[in-house]
């Protein structure tokens, strides 16, 4: 069947704020197993789209769909991992608390995290190379260091599908080869990873679609389709430049090496 | 009265032992609920919700005739949760911001109480003789009645916070991602946001509508300043609000015409400045050794690795 190896999808989506749309008539079908970037200019509703498909703005219209269902009844396949500047990182709690809190909707009310939700967020520090730091409290991390700490409480959450928004923002390159090497080892278990992306410069290199994104959809596909200095050019303006000294389809036809993507 | 003398009336003057009991009550459940309007910046919202608990308390006067704890508790619980909806209202429909609307609606609870106290003031019977006590709180006119009614609404209002601590903790954390793990966000922030009101009413008598606010920020603030665990946080906030209530309680109760309230804040007020100082890792003065000791070793280092090699 078509639709069941879709692992999200959205149609005719339209949020407002007051009376300005933020997304305006936007549909996406988004494969199973894929990774997929979301790029666009600042105000272009990237993270306004996550959280529509999650149901935390309210939306004017259209409907989303995981794995063929709302999303209301298919949450416990949905995993999230919001802005790193969304939260306090001064409250007073330590790494491996918030790592267990990925698994406080399946404990449902009431019930405590006991031995077995501490394991899993040890494993799931270890996965993101944070496991030395599982007692210590949250302030004391880096940038990067709580990025880290969100993915793994996402990933404790044991998911189908995961948004992520703006995960490499500011990271330090540790967190960087961190973040890319554990999206691959989700893409070979068979889940399907949704990023909001700044950089251009390397969503070839680390994803296989791509949506560019302003207010309306520009065009959403796999990279070496619809990742063209044509749809770029819609989606940003003239903003081009961007793309830095290459084209984009000399950047299609021969990805950046790690030599000459320098950025640390 | 000295120490000895204090702790020896605590034990065994049987008023001195209500009025004990009844600040350490307050103390503990303001303490303890105030850790989560510390944690998600709703200090202001105390604040407006004691002061519009005035109004509450004297209606609930006016329309039963009766100074029933429970009945005033009950008036300043409905009063609090009016205003709240009108901060709701007013942020969701204008332009007003959060600060303001909150300055907004403090004052005219305020004010709208004020009144109504002068009218009840003015009725012949004795009854409303105790009202005023509610602007800056009166231990000393606490009995076992007031205690009795305090311990419950207080212990109920314990008893959740510690059944949904969990919840409690995702709310005040991560409201977004909560909602992502399928609980019901704005069902919690109510339900938190009412035992922080069950906080409030339960110290107004002792502690008045005026400064009641301060029962739940500074214990809280001060307990912050010792820890970076919320379990530890919650209990050192109850034990401080229980030592500054005792404390304030004793001093007003035992001098003539003093009022609870203000020595109940000047009491925590200095547990909060001692806390802020001294309190190791986060405290000024350790911070201060820290930066000092920082400083020293980069001079020397400056020292050893460039004066030995000029330019």
């Amino acid at each position: 069947m078509h639709t069941n190896t879709l692992a999200i999808e959205v149609t005719d989506l339209t949020v407002a704020y007051r009376d300005n749309p933020v997304l305006w008539d936007v549909d996406l079908a988004v494969p199973a197993g894929i990774l997929m970037a979301i790029v666009g200019p600042n105000g272009a509703g990237k993270t306004t789209l996550i959280k529509a498909i999650l149901g935390l703005v309210p939306i004017a219209a259209g409907q989303t769909l995981i794995y063929g269902k709302p999303y209301a009844v298919q949450r416990r396949l949905v995993g999230y991992v919001p802005q790193r500047g969304s939260v306090d990182w001064d409250f007073p709690t330590s790494v491996l608390d918030v790592v267990m809190m990925g698994r406080y909707g399946a404990l449902g009310w009431i019930r405590r995290p006991g031995r077995r939700e501490r394991d899993l967020a040890y494993e799931a520090l270890e996965k993101v190379k944070m496991h030395n730091f599982a007692d210590r409290q949250i302030s004391q991390l880096s940038g990067g260091q709580q990025q880290r700490v969100f993915l793994a409480r996402a990933l404790v959450q044991d998911a189908q599908v995961y948004f992520m928004d703006e995960p490499f923002q500011g990271v330090d390159a540790t967190t960087e080869r961190t973040i890319v090497t554990l999206l691959q080892e989700l893409r070979s278990a068979g889940k399907t990873v949704v990023v909001v992306h700044h950089d251009l410069q390397t969503v070839p290199q680390y994803f296989d679609w791509v949506t560019l994104l302003n207010v309306r959809r520009i065009a959403s596909g796999m990279v070496s389709e619809v990742f063209t200095e044509e749809n770029l050019r819609l989606t940003y303006g003239g903003r081009v430049t961007l793309i830095g000294h290459n084209s984009a389809s000399s950047m299609l036809s021969e990805p950046l090496s790690a030599a000459d993507h320098n950025k640390g | 009265m000295d120490l000895m003398s204090m702790l020896q009336a605590v034990l065994f003057n049987y008023t001195l032992r209500t009025v004990a009991l009844g600040a350490a009550t307050l103390g503990i459940v303001s303490g303890a609920l105030g850790c989560y309007a510390v944690l998600r910046r709703q200090a202001l919202l105390g604040d407006a919700m004691s002061h519009a608990a005035l109004p509450g308390i004297v209606l609930a006067f006016l329309l039963t005739g009766t100074r029933q704890p429970l009945v005033l508790m009950l008036g300043a619980m409905v009063a609090g949760w009016l205003a709240t909806l009108a901060l709701i209202g007013i942020v969701r429909t204008t332009r007003i911001k959060e600060d303001s609307a909150l300055g907004i609606l403090l004052s005219v609870f305020f004010g709208f109480g004020m009144v109504l106290l002068a009218l009840a003031q003015k009725q012949p019977n004795a009854a409303q003789a105790g009202l005023s006590k509610f602007l800056f709180g009166q231990a000393a006119s606490l009995v076992v009645r007031d205690v009795v009614t305090m311990v419950g609404l207080g212990t109920v209002a314990l008893l959740l916070m510690l059944l949904f601590w969990k919840e409690f903790k995702l709310l005040s954390f991560d409201p977004d991602f909560g909602t992502t793990q399928g609980f019901p966000i704005r069902l919690l922030d109510i339900g938190l946001t009412a035992l922080i009101v069950v906080a409030i009413v339960v110290g107004l008598q002792t502690v008045g509508v005026v400064l009641m606010s301060a029962m739940l920020v500074a214990p809280a603030a001060a307990a912050r300043q010792w820890t970076d665990r919320l379990g530890v946080m919650v209990a050192l906030a109850a034990f401080f609000g229980a030592l500054a209530g005792v404390v304030g309680a004793m001093i007003s109760a035992t001098a003539r015409g003093m009022s609870t309230g203000p020595t109940v804040v000047l009491c925590i007020s200095a547990i909060v400045v001692f806390s802020i100082f001294f309190a190791p890792n986060r405290g000024l003065v350790w911070n201060m050794v820290r930066q000092q000791r920082n400083r020293q070793h980069l001079l020397r280092r400056v020292d050893r690795e460039l004066v030995l090699e000029p330019e």
